[in-house]
């Protein structure tokens, strides 16, 4: 086999037959996938999460992960924060003609590896081929599905004034770990990015026992425009203490450097949750238990208001408000 | 040591802010030169914990804010030339000129590229040779002497596609300016740290010596400002103007020689555009005549067309501190960051853009 995507790999020919038997359903095989046929066929009842994305993050390999493990944590991610059990997931590839076949296999191991992390299967998936230029190297789609348990009630629009507000652990790893790969700019220490699949994250706050209002994952705008997101479906004023909300030092000084906040800067492995004061203990230990919340602390809490804003108490004991972002980040010139 | 965490301590702050207030008796307007300090004063919440007496104004220390739209309409019709690629620094690229953007022309398909040092474009040049690149040569004498590096090395690789656009502006002859203009009265200023790395202190004893003004030196943490007007009301209340320095893990004296130097060799001084305080003069740095092969104003015949003001704009005012953003008609209503009338509402460190973002709007 060729060593290079070719169009003809996209082409439904013999060439794309051998791409997928040999190379996609070799690391990605499962009953449901190796039937076959042109759909996947699926036995499910009761209520269902349904989402999709698509990843075309640049670099595709970055420290901590790699555009395939963000695929798969992207969208199993969005279903974990509606309470959802991930269950099956499609997966479509978009690959520029050239894209090295070793750069796919390795996007494929990760794949396999983070799927099976977050005990989804890929039930279905595509593969188109597209002229040099046409896109970047590997663009990636996935939809997902998954099961909510028939207790379980998680929205946006469920915050209620008193409620705790709990962050997963610290802020900013992923976008600063990207840009300082993307940009060529190297600091003393490699960042890694935090792409995490949460969904047994979420099922160990789950079983804790408590009462989770609402779950969202900050990823672009970071944690300030999630926050903001949320005040405005809830209508409620949320207040956040600048003191409680982990940042590394590398990321601090990164984004010093870059004239970044931190609270704009995207992540992938962290969750947001909102839950009534007296369940918010409980919850966090649970959290600190697993991998993924080790760093788990109660950033805030909600307010009643007319005007839904965000606002944050600085270390100095003053208040500001807390906008979502605006375009995009772009860094500084002094 | 740590040099962000350390200096944001809450209790060492406490500490700071109590023995402002116990020191504070004459009210007094302080300005902070630097959009830097800007943005630090309204993150953290500083003008609400300082003592009623002390009052802040912010200054015209953000280069993309002073750039005049004269200058912006020039590198706009740069990046539309064929066969150029315009090497910016990433803010500049939404700031409006007269009629459009950097941003918008690259949507256009001109060759944009957002450079995160002056040696990003050189590389850019060594990698096209059958392209001009022009690199935006912007911010006063923090970014200067990396520009004129770079423009060395262009020299002595005999790069023949490199050339600067030069909008370098000097921080102490637009202070002077501001003070001579007898638009504000200051009773101190809290002097740029980046920029008082390379000149060092030393730039701004004229302030002192010639106006009577106390001049500290500030950092860009919530403990360095507020050791800086510590320092300030201190020398208000004994009645003394000197310079001093609050920022000594940065700021010497006599400053960085070295980077003095590199400025020095490449560039003279001119008289610059500034937006909203006309011309300055020895304001600006323009390339000696021995680099004129890197002057981008030598190397391209360029036509930008008549430039236009946006009407309503109190740019002007708001960097000469006489007027905070809120005062103008646009703030908030026709001026937001997503549609920015005026450069200080795109610029991370322009005052307007810090008002919006950090809730200065409700003050």
């Amino acid at each position: 086999m060729s060593d290079t995507i070719l169009l003809a790999h996209g082409s439904g020919g013999k060439l794309a037959h051998r791409l997928i038997e040999e190379t996609i359903l070799s690391s990605l095989s499962n009953p449901v996938l190796a039937c076959m046929d042109d759909s996947a066929v699926l036995e499910l009842n009761g209520r269902l999460a349904f989402t999709t994305d698509s990843y075309v993050v640049n670099p595709i390999f970055f420290p901590g992960g790699d555009i395939g493990r963000l695929a798969v944590c992207g969208t199993t991610n969005d279903l974990a924060m509606s309470g959802a059990t991930p269950l099956y997931l499609s997966l479509a590839f978009i690959i520029e003609e050239g894209f090295a076949l070793s750069d796919l296999k390795r996007v494929l191991a990760s794949i396999r590896d983070t799927a099976r992390e977050a005990s989804v299967q890929i039930v279905t998936g595509d593969t188109k081929v597209v002229n040099r230029g046409n896109v970047d190297k590997l663009y990636i789609n996935t939809a997902g599905i998954g099961k909510i348990p028939s207790e379980v009630n998680i929205s946006g629009a469920n915050i209620a004034p008193g409620d705790k507000v709990i962050l997963s652990g610290s802020i900013g790893d992923h976008g600063i770990a990207i840009m300082s790969k993307r940009e060529g700019l190297h600091f003393s220490t490699e960042l890694e990015s935090d792409c995490a699949p949460l969904d047994r994250l979420v099922a160990d706050m789950l079983s804790a026992g408590a009462r989770i209002h609402a779950l969202r994952d900050p990823t672009r705008g970071g944690l300030a425009t999630t926050l903001n997101e949320l005040s405005d479906q809830s209508g409620v004023k949320i207040i956040v203490e600048e003191e409680k909300i982990p940042v590394r030092d590398e990321v601090l000084g990164a984004c010093e450097m870059l004239g970044f906040d931190p609270l704009y800067v995207a992540n992938e492995g962290k969750l947001v949750a909102f839950v009534p004061a007296s369940d918010a203990d409980r919850v966090v230990e649970a959290m600190r238990r697993n991998e993924y919340g080790a760093d788990a602390a109660i950033i805030g809490q909600v307010q009643q208001t007319d005007t839904p804003c965000v606002v944050m108490k600085t270390v100095l004991g003053a208040s500001r408000l807390i906008d979502m972002l605006v375009g995009d980040l772009l860094p500084r010139i002094c | 040591m740590k040099y962000a965490s350390e200096f944001r301590d809450s209790r060492l702050a406490r500490g700071l802010i109590s023995k402002i207030e116990r020191s504070s008796r004459t009210p007094v307007r302080f300005m902070e030169f630097c959009g830097s300090h800007t943005v630090a004063i309204f993150r953290y919440g500083i003008r609400q914990v300082l003592p009623k007496t002390v009052t802040t104004l912010s200054g015209p220390g953000c280069p993309i804010c002073v750039t005049a739209n004269a200058d912006l309409d020039k590198a706009i019709a740069l990046a539309r030339i064929p066969n150029v690629i315009m090497a910016s620094f990433g803010d500049v690229l939404r700031v409006p000129g007269s009629y459009t953007s950097l941003q918008a022309v690259r949507a256009e398909g001109a060759d944009v590229r957002v450079i995160y040092s002056a040696m990003d474009a050189l590389k850019i040049a060594q990698n096209n040779p059958t392209k001009q690149v022009v690199l935006l040569g912007i911010g006063f004498e923090t970014t200067t002497p990396t520009i004129a590096a770079a423009i060395l090395q262009a020299e002595q690789e005999s790069l023949t596609n490199f050339s600067v656009l030069s909008w370098h502006k000097l921080s102490p002859p637009a202070m002077k300016a501001l003070l001579d203009s007898g638009d504000v009265a200051l009773d101190g200023l809290i002097c740029p740290g980046h920029v008082s790395i390379i000149t060092g202190s030393q730039a701004w004893e004229f302030i002192a010596r010639d106006y009577g003004i106390p001049c500290v030196v500030a950092g860009f943490e919530p403990l360095d400002i507020l050791q800086c007007v510590d320092m300030l009301v201190s020398q208000v209340e004994n009645g003394v103007a000197k310079v001093e320095i609050a920022y000594r893990r940065g700021v010497q004296h006599e400053g960085n020689t070295v980077a003095q130097q590199l400025m020095e060799t490449v560039f003279e001084p001119c008289p610059a555009q500034w937006r909203g305080m006309g011309t300055i003069p020895a304001s600006g740095l323009k390339l000696r005549p021995e680099y004129g092969r890197f002057d981008a104003e030598q190397v391209f015949d360029i036509d930008p067309g008549p430039t236009r003001e946006p009407e309503g704009c109190i740019c002007g005012e708001v960097l000469r501190g006489v007027s905070p953003p809120v005062d103008c008609p646009l703030f908030g209503k026709v001026c937001h960051p997503e549609n920015p009338v005026g450069a200080c509402m795109v610029s991370s460190e322009g005052s307007c853009f810090t008002y919006y973002l950090y809730g200065g709007k409700n003050e």
